[in-house]
C-alpha cells in the first residue's frame, strides 16, 4: 500500500519515455534527410553508374517513408547501420569507440561539478551576505559567463603552454590529458549547482522545521546535516537530468579543442559530412541515454521525497 | 482606490488611510526601486549601455575599418604608435574594430533570437495555460519531449540542412530556446487564471480577450522581462559556439564566437586575438546575468537568495 | 523564587526601511507550576520576546536585557549552553504544525533524536519512550504511526506530535506560540484540554501567547497584556478578567462577543490601528484609541506595580478603575475622567 507512490510514478513515467524516442527519432531523421545534397556528394564526383549502384545498396532510392521504417527496424535491434564516410566502419563499431572517451571525461566532470558544486553552495548559504557569500557566488557567475571555448584555450595556454605542467590535447588514457578537459568541462556545471544549491539552502534554512529543530536544541552541524541537507540537495538532484544534456553539450566543443576522439567530434565530422547514418545513430544514443537519465533522476527525486514515496491514496 | 466612500470629516483614521492609497507605489515602482539597490545589476546595466554604444558607434569613429588589412602590421601587438590599439591579426585587420563590429552581430542575434524565442513561448505558453485542461496538457507533453532532447545537435543539424543564412541563424536558435518561456509563461497564466480578480473580472461579464488583454498579459510581463533579459545571453553563448564550430555567421561578417576561434588558432603567437574578443563576450554574459538576476529578485522578493 | 524571570527585555530589528523596536522594555516572571498568558493584537512583540529568550531570533534581530531561568542567565549563554536547555528544560511549540515538522523525516527520527541528544538513552530505550509520549497525548497506534511521515498526520495529530516532542525530557517550562490559532475550533479544544492535563500531571509551567481570550481563561493562572512592544497590564487571571485596569485591557475584553447580551447589540471594536513600529513617538502608545485619553497621556505613561504583582502602564491610578470596567461592564462607557497629577 505505502510503495505505491513510488512504482506507480515509475511506471507512467517509464511509458512516457517511448513518445520521446519516437519524436527523437523522427525528427532527426526527416531533418537530414531534407539537407540539400546526400551523402556521397563529397568530395570525389562519382560516375553515375557507380552512384545508381549505392543508392540502391544503402536503399536510398526507396521512398522516404519506407527508409524511415525500415531504419525504425534497425533500431530496435539495436542496429545503427553503416557509416557512410567511414567505409569500413559501422556506426555501432563508431558508437563504440568514441562513446568510452565522452562517458570518462563527462562522468568525472559530473562527479567534480555535484561534489565541488554543492560543497560551494553549502558553505555561501551557510555564510549569506558575508565577503565569502560575495566572492564565492562571484566566481560561480563568471562561471556561468564565460564560454567554455573560451576557458578551453586560456587553460592551455597558461598551463600547457607556459607552465608546461600537463599536456595541451589528445588523448592516451593517461590521467595527465583528462585533467584540463574535464575541469574546463566541469566549469559551468559547477557554477550552477553551486549557485541552485546556495539558494536551496537560504530556503530552507528559513523554515519552520529548522526553527523546530534548532529550538528542539540541536547543534548546528546536526541541524544542517540532518534536517537541511536532503531537502536542500532535491533541486539539485532534479538539475542533473538537464545538467547531463548540458555535458553532452558542451563535450562537442571540448573534444575538439582538445583533440580528443570522442563520440562529440565524430558527430560534427558527420554533419559537415551528410554522414546520415553516423549522425542520425548518435543523435538517437545521446537522446537515449539523456532520456534514460531524466528518468533515473525523476525516480530517485521521487524516491528522496516521502511524500511521493509513500503516497496517500489520493 | 476607491475614494468616492464618504467620509466622515472628524475621523482621522478614515482620512489617513485614504491618502496612503492616493500616495501609494504600485507594484513597478516598488520592483525599480528594488532593482536601483542592486549594485551588482545597476553596474552592470551602466557597462551593458556603453558596450551598446562603442559597439555601434565605435567602428563609425575608428580610421580602420573592419576588412581592411595592413600589411605593414601583420600579427602587431596593441601599441598607441601604429594605431591599432587592439593590435591586428594575421592578415593584419584590427581587433579593436573587428571586435566592434563582432559585437554588433553577437548583440543582434542575442537581441532578434530572443524576440524569436519570446514570440513563439509566450503565445504557446499563454495558449496552454489560458485555456487549460486537455489542450494544456498536449501542449505541455509536446514541451517535456522536446526538452529531452539533445538541443544542441538540433541546432548544429538545423545549421548544416539549412546552410549558414544569418536569419536562419535567428530563427534556429529562437526556434529551439523558447520552451523555458513557454513553461513559465503557461505556469504564471494558470495562476493568474485562477486568480480573484480574473474571476470578478469574468463575473461583471468582461470577455476573454479583454481579459487577457487587461489582467493576463501586465502581470506576465515582469516575468517576462527577467526571463528576456536571461535569455539573451543564453542565445549569445550558443551562437558563439555555432560560430566556433565553424557553423555560425560566414565572412565577411564575424561574431564574437567566430572571433575566438580565429583568436585561438593564433594564440600563442598572438594572445591579443583572443583576449579581447573573449574580454567583450564574457563581460556581456556576465553583465547581463547579473541584470537578469536583479530584475528577478526586484520583482519577486519571495524569490529573492 | 521564579522558575523564569525576564528584566528588561528589548528587541530590536535591523530591515531595510529602518530599526524596527518589537519589544521595549519587557519584565515578567513565571513561577514553577504556574502558567502565563502573553496576549496581545499581532504584532504587539508577544512571539519576538519568547524567541529572543529562545535564542531563535532571526539574523537581523539583536536583543537586550535578562532572562533568568534557574538562576542562569539565558542571554548571556553561549550556543552550545543554550542547546542543553532547549529543547530539554524549556521546550517550545508554534504556531503552524503544518510547517513545523521536517517533512523528510519520520516522527520516530525527530522524536528520538531530541531525546538522544539531551540523554543517554539507547535507541531502542528512547523508541519506547517515544511512542509513550504519543499514547499520552492520545495519538492512536503510536507504534505503527511512530514510523510515519508527517504529511501522514492531519493538523491536530500534528501539533499533539509537536507537544509530545517537547514534553519528552520533562521540560520544567513549555512555551506554547499560539499552538491552535491555526486549528479548527473542536481540535483547538482538544489541544487546549490536553496541555491542561499534561501540566497539571507534572507541575510544568507554561507560557502561552495567544490572542484568544477564551483559551486565556479556560488555562492560565496569569495574564500579561502586551501592545506595541510594551507590557501594559498584568495580573491574575481574575483580576484581569474581573478588573481590569488599563483601558486596552478594557477594550479586548469588551470586543469578545457575549452570549448574555442582547443579539442585536452593536459589536465592539477598538477603533484605529496599532502603531507603526518604525516610527513610535513619546508618549502613551494607545492613546489614539484610548477613549479615556487625558492631555498628560502625551508623557510616556508610568508603569504602576502593586504589591501583589499587579501592573499596569496607565495614568489612571490602579486602585480607582475599579468602576464599571469590569468584563460584563458597557466597555468605553467611563464612569470617572480622573486627572493625574
Amino acid at each position: 500500500m505505502r510503495q505505491e507512490g513510488i512504482l506507480q510514478h515509475s511506471a507512467s513515467r517509464l511509458l512516457g519515455l517511448i513518445p520521446t524516442l519516437l519524436v527523437l527519432i523522427t525528427i532527426a531523421f526527416f531533418l537530414i534527410r531534407l539537407a540539400p545534397g546526400g551523402p556521397f556528394d563529397g568530395e570525389k564526383i562519382l560516375p553515375p553508374e557507380i552512384k545508381a549502384n549505392l543508392d540502391v545498396k544503402y536503399h536510398l532510392d526507396e521512398p522516404l517513408i519506407k527508409q524511415y521504417f525500415r531504419y525504425l527496424g534497425q533500431i530496435i535491434t539495436l542496429d545503427f547501420g553503416p557509416s557512410f564516410q567511414y567505409k569500413d566502419w559501422t556506426v555501432n563499431e563508431l558508437i563504440a569507440r568514441g562513446f568510452p572517451v565522452s562517458l570518462t571525461i563527462g562522468g568525472l566532470a559530473m562527479l567534480l561539478a555535484f561534489f565541488l558544486g554543492t560543497l560551494i553552495g553549502i558553505i555561501a548559504a551557510m555564510r549569506q551576505n558575508t565577503a565569502a557569500d560575495y566572492s564565492l557566488m562571484g566566481v560561480a557567475m563568471l562561471g556561468i559567463s564565460i564560454p567554455n571555448f573560451v576557458v578551453a584555450p586560456l587553460l592551455i595556454l597558461l598551463v600547457a603552454v607556459y607552465a608546461g605542467w600537463l599536456p595541451a590535447g589528445g588523448w592516451d588514457w593517461s590521467v595527465q590529458r583528462m585533467v584540463l578537459p574535464v575541469i574546463t568541462l566541469a566549469l559551468p556545471a559547477i557554477a550552477y549547482i553551486a549557485r541552485l544549491t546556495r539558494g536551496s539552502m537560504i530556503e530552507i534554512l528559513h523554515s519552520n522545521y529548522i526553527r523546530t529543530a534548532r529550538a528542539k536544541g540541536l547543534p548546528e552541524h546536526l541541524v544542517i546535516r540532518r534536517h537541511a541537507l536532503k531537502p536542500a540537495l532535491l533541486p539539485v538532484i532534479s538539475f542533473m537530468g538537464p545538467a547531463t544534456a548540458a555535458l553532452i553539450t558542451g563535450s562537442v566543443v571540448i573534444e575538439r579543442i582538445y583533440s580528443i576522439p570522442g563520440l562529440g567530434s565524430y558527430f560534427v565530422q558527420g554533419a559537415l559530412n551528410r554522414d546520415y547514418t553516423l549522425v542520425m545513430g548518435v543523435v538517437v544514443f545521446y537522446g537515449v541515454i539523456i532520456i534514460l537519465l531524466n528518468f533515473i533522476v525523476d525516480i530517485l527525486y521521487a524516491w528522496m521525497n516521502p511524500r511521493i514515496r509513500y503516497n496517500e491514496a489520493q | 482606490m476607491n475614494t468616492s466612500v464618504d467620509i466622515p470629516a472628524e475621523d482621522p483614521f478614515a482620512a489617513a488611510m485614504v491618502e496612503d492609497d492616493i500616495h501609494g507605489r504600485s507594484l513597478w515602482e516598488d520592483a525599480w526601486h528594488r532593482l536601483l539597490k542592486n549594485r551588482a545589476a545597476v553596474i552592470s546595466g551602466i557597462i551593458m549601455v556603453t558596450m551598446l554604444l562603442l559597439v555601434l558607434v565605435g567602428p563609425l569613429l575608428s580610421p580602420w575599418e573592419g576588412d581592411f588589412t595592413d600589411w605593414d602590421n601583420t600579427s602587431s601587438p596593441p601599441s598607441l604608435e601604429t594605431g591599432h590599439w587592439f593590435g591586428t591579426d594575421s592578415v593584419g585587420r584590427d581587433i579593436l574594430v573587428r571586435t566592434l563590429e563582432g559585437g554588433r552581430i553577437s548583440l543582434l542575434v542575442g537581441l532578434v533570437a530572443t524576440l524569436v524565442s519570446l514570440a513563439i513561448g509566450v503565445s504557446y505558453g499563454a495558449v496552454a495555460g489560458y485555456y487549460g485542461g486537455f489542450t494544456d496538457r498536449i501542449m505541455m507533453r509536446m514541451v517535456d519531449i522536446i526538452y529531452a532532447l539533445p538541443f544542441m545537435f538540433f541546432v548544429i543539424l538545423l545549421m548544416v540542412v539549412f546552410g549558414r543564412h544569418i536569419v536562419l541563424i535567428f530563427v534556429a536558435i529562437g526556434a529551439v530556446n523558447w520552451l523555458d518561456m513557454a513553461r513559465i509563461v503557461r505556469g504564471q497564466t494558470l495562476g493568474l487564471k485562477n486568480t480573484e480578480f480574473v474571476e470578478a473580472a469574468r463575473a461583471c461579464g468582461v470577455d476573454h480577450n479583454a481579459i487577457i488583454r487587461r489582467h493576463i498579459i501586465p502581470n506576465l510581463l515582469g516575468v517576462v522581462m527577467v526571463y528576456v533579459t536571461l535569455t539573451i545571453p543564453q542565445v549569445i553563448l550558443v551562437e558563439s559556439f555555432l560560430s566556433f564550430l565553424g557553423l555560425g555567421v560566414q565572412e565577411p561578417m564575424s561574431s564574437w564566437g567566430a572571433l575566438v576561434n580565429d583568436g585561438a588558432q593564433d594564440m600563442e603567437s598572438a594572445p591579443w586575438t583572443l583576449i579581447f574578443p573573449a574580454a567583450f563576450l564574457t563581460v556581456t554574459l556576465y553583465c547581463f546575468n547579473y541584470i537578469g538576476d536583479g530584475m528577478r529578485d526586484a520583482l519577486d522578493p519571495k524569490d529573492r537568495l | 523564587m521564579a522558575l523564569l524571570e525576564v528584566t528588561g527585555l528589548q528587541v530590536k530589528f535591523d530591515t531595510p526601511e529602518g530599526e524596527v523596536q518589537a519589544v521595549n522594555d519587557l519584565d515578567f516572571s513565571v513561577k514553577r507550576g504556574e502558567s502565563l498568558a502573553i496576549v496581545g493584537e499581532s504584532g504587539a512583540g508577544k512571539s519576538q520576546a519568547v524567541m529572543a529568550i529562545m535564542g531563535l531570533l532571526a539574523e537581523n534581530g539583536s536583543a537586550t536585557g535578562k532572562a533568568e531561568f534557574k538562576g542562569q542567565d539565558l542571554m548571556q549563554m553561549s550556543r552550545k549552553e543554550l542547546n542543553n536547555i532547549r529543547g530539554c528544560e524549556i521546550a517550545m511549540i508554534f504556531q503552524d504544525p503544518m510547517t513545523s515538522l521536517n517533512p523528510f523525516l519520520t516522527i520516530e527520527k525527530q522524536m528520538v533524536e531530541v531525546i538522544t541528544n539531551h540523554q543517554n538513552l539507547r535507541r531502542d530505550e528512547a523508541r519506547a519512550h517515544a511512542v509513550e509520549m504519543l499514547r499520552a497525548v492520545r495519538i492512536p497506534a503510536p507504534e505503527e504511526r511512530v514510523k510515519q511521515y508527517p504529511h501522514e498526520f492531519s493538523g491536530g495529530m500534528r501539533q499533539r506530535v509537536m507537544i509530545a516532542m517537547g514534553l519528552l525530557c520533562e521540560p520544567g517550562l513549555l512555551i506554547a506560540d499560539e499552538p491552535t490559532t491555526a486549528l479548527d475550533v473542536t481540535v483547538q479544544a482538544q489541544i487546549t484540554q490536553l496541555v491542561g492535563e499534561l501540566r497539571e500531571k507534572s507541575n510544568m509551567s507554561l507560557i502561552l501567547i495567544t490572542h484568544d481570550l477564551a483559551v486565556v481563561a479556560e488555562v492560565c493562572d496569569r495574564v500579561l497584556v502586551m501592545y506595541a512592544g510594551q507590557v501594559v497590564e498584568t495580573g491574575s487571571r481574575e483580576d484581569i478578567f474581573y478588573r481590569p485596569q488599563h483601558p486596552y485591557t478594557q477594550g479586548l475584553l469588551a470586543s469578545v462577543p457575549r452570549m448574555d447580551r442582547p443579539v442585536d447589540d452593536d459589536l465592539h471594536s477598538i477603533p484605529g490601528n496599532p502603531p507603526n513600529l518604525m516610527e513610535l513617538d513619546s508618549g502613551c502608545h494607545f492613546r489614539e484609541r484610548c477613549s479615556k485619553v487625558m492631555d498628560v497621556c502625551s508623557e510616556d505613561p508610568p508603569l504602576q506595580v502593586a504589591r501583589d504583582g499587579r501592573m499596569s502602564r496607565c495614568f489612571i491610578d490602579m486602585a480607582n478603575g475599579a468602576e464599571g470596567t469590569a468584563a460584563g461592564g458597557a466597555g468605553t462607557e467611563d464612569a470617572a475622567t480622573e486627572t493625574a497629577e
